[in-house]
């Protein structure tokens, strides 16, 4: 669904989401490597369950919210992307303590 | 607007008082009109923190713990027909709940407090426990170490405030009341038996008026003979962000809503009709919390919100009819929630027979004329 503007240049990284690895471009926004990977839905709603994909891309719309190395609720699209993070999409509401 | 401009009553503030008063009513055949104003309003019932609470209350007034216990004792059923009515859930639920005190002073003067009300002559039995740290911990397992105690009241509970209110305005409409929003109530002429009040959205002529606008009731009170003094008390609210149910008790600062989110409150505040939140007082709010459920730091803050207390200098709440201007009366108090099923289902049957109970003569303004020595 996406493409990168320029794919060269940057360092790659690789994450985990949901135990399996993908890669990424040192200087991404977790969201931008999400969505650069494929991977369009990162939660679903605490209320309906509806999925949800990283929107505004710039920290106003609190779609983008993921687990990252174990705290939930973390804004993907406000966070950049560290070679070996562990991101884990969310399924409705999150769980407290984690 | 309604064609129909003579009423049974006319209740003045469609907040949780005036609509379980209203739904009340209706519920009795009565031809009913609630008034209220609009975005301009105080609104406190949108504001409350949706307890359903009995523990501690009635210190220096045993009947009003009586009055408490009643309430608490009549909302299942009311929150029963309530749903059977309207398909509006309110969430009650009564499992108990908790004060929890941060250190040994703090848990000492909560025993005393306890045992000062249940050594009032005329008490009526509550039930509660003074709880050390181990017995907590098992109803509590996730308690802060720095909790030391607390207290425990079976009779406890909460619900849904928001759908309560919803639930009421649907459930009266349905019955015929009639909602009137931006009516603000500018004179009430007692005239030939009846009551007619000048509002901002027209006129309307009632046999009997209620007063139960929260705050707006010292200036109405004033217009029938009555003497209704109350003033605005702050209290902040914190809000998380929707969780998994991990909280199966309320406790009297932070609960666990049917939708997911912590609510912690509650500071108490003599500002005024300043409804700011100060982030002075949220931090403390959310600090406290924090001691008591480490988990809750894991959780995102989503919304504060500051909302004024309709409260009389004892805290206790005022129900009297105008002897001045009979077919008058006032509801007032700061437990809207808690209160809801004994002002739905208590006294509305008696503002419909015209007067109220003997019981109720306690709750009556008359009792700050006393002279206190």
């Amino acid at each position: 669904m996406f493409r990168r503007a320029k794919e060269a240049g940057a360092a790659s990284v690789s994450l985990s989401v949901d135990g399996q690895t993908i890669a990424a471009q040192a200087g991404d926004s977790v969201a931008a490597a999400l969505l650069a990977a494929g991977i369009t839905a990162c939660r679903t709603t605490p209320v309906s369950g509806a999925p949800r994909a990283p929107y505004c891309m710039m920290g106003v719309c609190f779609e983008c919210l993921v687990a990252i190395d174990g705290v939930g609720s973390r804004q993907a699209c406000l966070t950049r992307v560290r070679d070996g993070m562990r991101i884990e999409t969310q399924q409705g509401k999150r769980e407290a303590g984690r | 607007m309604s064609e129909r401009r003579d009423y049974d009553v006319a209740v003045i503030g469609g907040g949780l008082v005036g609509s379980a008063i209203g739904w009340g009513l209706t519920r009795l055949g009565q031809r009913v009109a609630v008034l209220d104003e609009g975005d301009v309003a105080y609104r406190a019932s949108r504001g409350n923190f949706a307890l359903v609470w009995v523990q501690s209350k009635g210190l220096g007034m045993p009947e009003y713990a009586a009055w408490t216990r009643r309430s608490s004792d009549g909302w299942a059923g009311f929150a029963d027909t309530i749903k059977a009515e309207t398909g509006f859930d309110t969430a009650f639920q009564r499992p108990g709940g908790f004060t929890l005190c941060l250190s040994e002073a703090e848990l000492e003067a909560r025993a005393l407090t306890m045992k000062r009300l249940h050594n009032q002559s005329r008490m009526v039995e509550v039930p509660y426990e003074m709880m050390e740290r181990p017995a907590l911990e098992k109803m509590l397992p996730m308690i802060g170490p720095e909790v030391v105690g607390g207290s425990y009241c079976p009779l406890d509970g909460h619900c849904n405030s928001l759908r309560l209110l919803r639930a009421l305005h649907t459930g009266m409409e349905q019955l015929g009341a009639d909602y009137l929003p931006s009516h603000i109530v500018e004179t009430i002429e007692p005239r030939g038996g009846e009551f007619h009040l000048v509002t901002t959205g027209g006129d309307v002529t009632a046999g009997k008026v209620v007063l139960a606008a929260g705050n707006g009731n010292a200036r109405l009170g004033s217009m029938v003979g009555l003497d209704v003094p109350v003033r605005p008390q702050r209290g902040q609210i914190v809000v998380t962000e929707r969780a998994r149910p991990f909280l199966p008790y309320p406790v009297v600062t932070i609960r666990q809503t049917d939708e997911g989110t912590v609510m912690l409150g509650d500071s108490v505040e003599e500002a005024g009709w300043d409804d700011r939140v100060g982030s002075g007082v949220t931090s403390v709010i959310a600090s406290r919390a924090i001691s008591m459920f480490p988990i809750l730091k894991s959780l995102n803050v989503v919304r504060t919100w500051a909302a004024l207390r309709v409260m009389t200098q004892d805290g206790f709440p005022i129900y009297e009819q105008s002897a001045d201007c009979p077919g008058a009366f006032v509801a007032t108090c700061h437990s809207g929630v808690t209160l809801a099923a004994n002002h739905a289902l208590v006294v509305a049957p008696m503002i419909k027979a015209g007067r109220l109970d003997a019981e109720l003569d306690v709750f009556s303004a008359r009792r700050f004329d006393v002279p206190k020595s």
